[in-house]
């Protein structure tokens, strides 16, 4: 049961945005600098490094992405600190200058003219300094309306838009009510379902501004697809568990949405909500892609309603998993953190079964871990728009 | 025990939420909109997670979920049959 009164215990930044969690990252700006990062999260225990594999030759629109991404997830309330590595100065410092806005500490070393020997060990004295100085940051009572939260949903069946996807939604419909700041994406997978979320738009603008990204997506899928897609939208896994078509898979999806949020605006790929309420991310359905862009956008935790058992994790945000399939919750049960198979038994009705998830939900932000935190699972995945040049 | 839900009455397909379900099993359907309960028998193996039809069905039929279009029927479906992508396909892509 959650009101305007409810508190969280949460961390509170240079910038007044609070978070969850307390990390210190080691930041690779490109694929060369992994092997550093990985050296200094050695040599330092207690920081983490997020490598990845691109940073190289991009350019245009997919350069800008790559950057919003990586500053997005510096500046994202759950991290105290980063340490960001590249391999030459101009790039490292551009990300530095990004999340140096957000007022929290951060530093930059570039390899070259110094090797990967003198940066990892300049990189971890620094690592080391701000690794003590986040470890004595106290967590404050702050009330529920600072909380992003976000959604998608991944390895659905027919039990995640029956099940729950309607428990998201719920609990969506109530933290909608106190303030919070809510997002959704997946912008192939409306498909079918486009003309529901247009009659949620609070506004016309919004509508409009919704049909453009949905629009635009459509055309990358019917450019470059060579069949109708049933390999990969909805996926073998989709199939397996029983999903049919998108359209089915779409209605699904939208359960997480619940039935009283409007959507307030439309945010690009990464991009930093300008205020509270439900906002449209226009974004991959895959899953890691996506909630790496919502822990970008600065999300600090995320519902994550899977049906046939998805096991991904955030290497910042933690992913609360939900599942309505009896078959997963007994055979996937270390992945799993709130379990709504009574839904589909009539032993629960949908507003206990929202009230469970926002339980798990306060637990979480007050730093309880989930299956995925503790199991070790910190997918970082950079959305690419086209090939490098 | 329920077997199968629906969304709305108008739906033409239910969702197993059981394993175990065989053909010939007189079964219960549960419409989670209206909160009623009807039978059903299945002509077949219908596993968790998968459709069965709730109504006889000819090709190029809207199918409806969530009482929603989902797509069309490719292949004659009869009430009780197991409904997925052998006789269902989009009309999106």
């Amino acid at each position: 049961m959650i009101s305007t009164k409810t508190t969280f215990w949460g961390y509170r930044r240079e910038n007044g945005r609070v978070g969850v969690r307390n990390h210190v990252i080691v930041l690779p700006v490109d694929d060369l600098s992994n092997a550093a990062a990985e050296a200094v999260a050695h040599n330092i225990k207690g920081v983490m490094a997020l490598p990845h594999p691109y940073g190289r030759l991009q350019f245009g629109a997919d350069l800008d992405l790559h950057f919003r991404t990586l500053i997005g997830t510096g500046c994202n309330p759950n991290v105290a600190a980063v340490v960001v590595i590249g391999i030459e100065d101009g790039w490292t410092q551009q990300v530095v200058e990004g999340i140096a806005k957000s007022g929290k500490p951060v530093v930059g070393f570039g390899i070259e003219q110094h090797g990967d020997h003198d940066t990892i060990m300049r990189a971890s004295k620094a690592a080391r300094e701000l690794l003590q100085a986040a470890s004595e940051k106290h967590r404050v009572e702050c009330p529920i309306s600072e909380l992003w939260v976000s959604t998608k949903c991944g390895e659905s069946d027919t039990t995640s838009g029956c099940g729950a996807n309607p428990t998201v939604g719920n609990a969506f419909d109530k933290l909608y009510e106190v303030g919070a700041t809510l997002v959704f994406g997946e912008t192939t997978e409306i498909t079918g379902g486009e003309d529901v979320i247009v009659k949620r738009c609070r506004t016309p603008k919004v509508a409009e501004d919704f049909m453009v990204m949905f629009n635009r997506y459509q055309d990358v899928v019917n450019r470059h697809k060579t069949s109708d897609l049933s390999d990969s939208q909805p996926t073998k896994g989709n199939i397996l568990g029983g999903l049919t078509t998108i359209e089915e898979k779409a209605m699904g999806n939208i359960q997480k949405i619940g039935k009283k949020c409007l959507v307030d605006g439309v945010l690009d790929k990464a991009e930093i909500p300008g205020g509270s309420g439900l906002w449209f991310m226009d974004s991959s359905s895959a899953a890691a892609e996506m909630v790496t862009l919502c822990a970008a956008a600065g999300f600090a935790v995320h519902f994550f309603p899977t049906g046939q058992g998805n096991v991904i994790g955030n290497p910042i945000v933690p992913v609360i998993k939900i599942c309505a399939n009896p078959r997963t919750v007994r055979t996937m049960s270390e992945h799993i953190d709130v379990d709504s198979c009574a839904l589909l038994q009539r032993d629960m009705v949908l507003d206990q079964a929202g009230d469970k998830l926002l339980d798990m939900m306060m637990r979480t932000a007050n730093g309880r871990l989930t299956a995925a935190e503790a199991l070790g699972h910190r997918e970082f995945v950079l959305t690419r728009l086209y090939e490098s040049a | 025990m329920i077997h199968f839900v629906l969304h709305e009455a108008k739906d033409t397909v239910a969702v197993a939420v059981v394993e175990g379900i065989k053909a010939g099993a007189t079964l219960t359907a549960w419409i989670m909109d209206d909160d009623k309960q009807v039978q059903v028998t299945a002509l077949q193996d219908i596993p968790i997670g998968h459709k069965i039809a709730l109504k006889d069905m000819s090709t190029g039929d809207t199918v409806f979920k969530y009482g929603t279009d989902i797509g069309r029927v490719i292949a004659p479906i009869k009430t009780g049959e197991h409904a997925h992508v052998h006789n269902i396909k989009t009309k999106r892509w």
